[in-house]
């Protein structure tokens, strides 16, 4: 399928809650954000060292009105002006992606407006159509986040084939659980990412994990009881430990890894552009050795914003566009499917 | 006054459209399935077969909670998406007080019990002598205490829920003032007694913006109960 020019710009109104950030957007015809609010509830959950579904939830029913309110009111728009309403309908944790899906519903069916339910990673990957304007399908997708890690071959728009994925932990979840034992805290990605700038990346050599006969296929925990096993160790031998060097030795494991199998794979399926989505993907050394990488294969390398990288409700809203576009539509009765599956309905 | 009114507490999913002293429609389903799948599609029915034209409702009332926590959650944003869309207030109605109100004229207390789990129940207790009154107000509460507390009153009661399910053994055991359980059509939430009183709430001006709309829980959740008890423990 080709890019859709429509004579009339289709809005979407997005809302994605699928974790511990309840965010709206207005995007139109799927590559302009008209507005992109996001409402982060990062430090009340740092107290408890990650998200609380339980205090996520309650949090994303307070907020979520407002949210949805400023969207509109930044995009300068009314409701009136919207085509279609998309949301995040999974993956994600079941309690907070069900405050979107009901609040999306209820405002489809009082306005008579389509409802279009959206895979978080699709939007993730979406992402990208909003910063980068003339990016089009087939490209190769590396998904980082703190629940998922996906290689997946995009070959049209709302067209995925998931050619790789994590055993164990996603990436995201490997960094905050190292971040904790070396007592950076919640989140973990941000704060290894800083800490590493002052470490040396080969001061250990930590296990390149490879899942047999699976080649694209990540696995994450056994690095994870690696650097834990490291930090015991060192502990029992009453030696002191570089927190900067563990976090540069692990971040630089974790990136070979992402990279060795993004690079593989684009060889593999003859691909001349790899995209990153995700909030890893803000991850400095990840894009600088992604990108050195590329160089060196001749292959086209983009990535979103930080503010993109992480969830928010634009990427939802492209994500929609396409599939709007494509003819998808929900009914009333959608569910909120905390283990969606990508490319399922 | 024209009020759409949701009922999502507990396993049962009820809505209903009232219009001033008359009940154009209710709908309630008491079965295992995901309010989720059903509750707007219920929506949907009554407005389609009752040719409610949404833009004359004045409000939405919803069964504020307590009761499961997804459950006021699911209605507590569907009551705020459509309050958002059609530019109207929420009605918070305590979903305790609504389903005494189901017992409208009981001559004794009227006793609403919703299972909380861990020995407790969500109750309150509740009089019609000249109009509704609140004797106890909701709250959670450890079952064979609240028993007691019935027993010292001393009134006729009557019960109803599905707290009255769960606990029966316990409310047996212990209490010692004549009883009733109310019978099947009366003995679960309903959203009639969520609009009636709604429409109550809305004329004495107690409305809330869709923005500020949220469920009363009347529990702090797991994770918060956990660190407040650790926290105790260090204290010590």
């Amino acid at each position: 399928m080709s890019e859709v020019h429509s004579e009339k710009d289709v809005l979407i109104l997005a809302i994605e809650s699928s974790c511990d950030e309840t965010a709206a957007a207005v995007v139109k015809n799927g590559r302009d954000m008209l507005s992109n609010v996001i409402s982060s509830q990062i430090k009340l959950h740092t107290l408890y060292g990650g998200v609380v579904p339980e205090i996520a939830s309650r949090k994303h029913i307070e907020k979520i009105n407002q949210v949805i309110e400023e969207a509109l009111y930044e995009a300068g728009v009314t409701l009136d002006d919207i085509d279609a309403i998309g949301v995040t309908y999974g993956p994600g944790l079941v309690g907070a992606l069900l405050v979107g899906v009901s609040a999306a519903k209820a405002i489809a069916f009082a306005k008579n407006k389509p409802l279009v339910g959206v895979h978080h990673i699709e939007g993730h990957v979406s992402a990208n159509f909003i910063e980068h304007k003339d990016l089009k399908p087939p490209f190769l997708c590396l998904i980082v986040s703190g629940g998922h890690t996906h290689l997946v071959m995009m070959k049209d728009y709302g067209e995925f084939e998931i050619i790789g994925r994590t055993r164990d932990d996603a990436a995201g979840e490997a960094f905050d659980k190292v971040a904790r034992a070396i007592g950076l805290g919640y989140p973990g990605g941000p704060k290894i990412d800083k800490a590493a700038r002052e470490g040396n990346p080969h001061a250990m050599e930590f296990p390149r994990a490879h899942v047999a006969d699976s080649p694209y296929d990540f696995s994450f925990s056994g690095l994870k009881s690696a650097v834990l096993n490291y930090i015991n160790h060192a502990n029992m031998l009453g030696e002191e430990i570089s927190v900067p060097d563990i976090a540069a030795s692990f971040q630089n494991a974790v990136v070979d890894v992402l990279v060795e199998h993004s690079m593989l794979a684009a060889k593999e399926y003859g691909v001349d552009k790899i995209v990153m989505a995700g909030g890893v993907a803000s991850n400095s050394a990840l894009r600088a050795g992604m990108q050195k990488a590329c160089e060196e294969n001749n292959l086209e390398f983009y990535f979103p914003s930080p503010i993109l990288c992480t969830d928010n409700a634009a990427m939802i809203g492209a994500a929609a566009y396409f599939e709007y576009i494509k003819g998808t539509r929900h009914g009333f009765d959608l569910n909120a499917v905390p283990n969606l599956k990508l490319g399922e309905r | 006054m024209k009020i759409l009114a949701i009922e999502s507490a507990s396993l049962v999913a009820s809505v209903a459209i009232a219009q001033d002293d008359k009940l154009i429609a209710e709908y309630s389903v008491n079965h295992k399935k995901t309010h989720s799948q059903t509750l707007l599609p219920m929506i949907d029915e009554i407005v389609r077969m009752t040719d409610t034209d949404l833009n004359t409702l004045d409000a939405i009332a919803i069964s504020g909670g307590p009761g499961s926590f997804t459950g006021l959650r699911i209605g507590s944003a569907t009551a705020k998406g459509l309050a958002l869309a059609l530019k109207i207030p929420v009605v918070h109605v305590p979903t305790i007080d609504a389903m005494a109100y189901v017992m409208y004229g009981f001559d004794g207390l009227i006793c609403p019990m919703l299972d909380a789990k861990r020995a407790q129940v969500y109750s309150g207790l509740y009089h019609f002598k000249d109009e509704f009154e609140i004797v106890k107000p909701q709250c959670a509460i450890d079952l064979k205490e609240f028993i007691d507390e019935i027993n010292e009153i001393g009134e006729p009661v009557v019960f109803l829920g599905d707290g009255v399910d769960a606990g029966y053994h316990i409310i047996e055991e212990n209490i010692k003032v004549p009883y009733k359980l109310a019978p099947a059509h009366v003995n679960r939430q309903r959203a009639a007694a969520v609009a009636v009183l709604g429409q109550k709430y809305f004329a004495e001006g107690k409305i809330v913006s869709a923005e500020n709309e949220a469920p009363e829980y009347l529990r702090v959740s797991q994770a918060e109960r956990e660190m407040a008890e650790k926290r105790r423990s260090m204290d010590l």
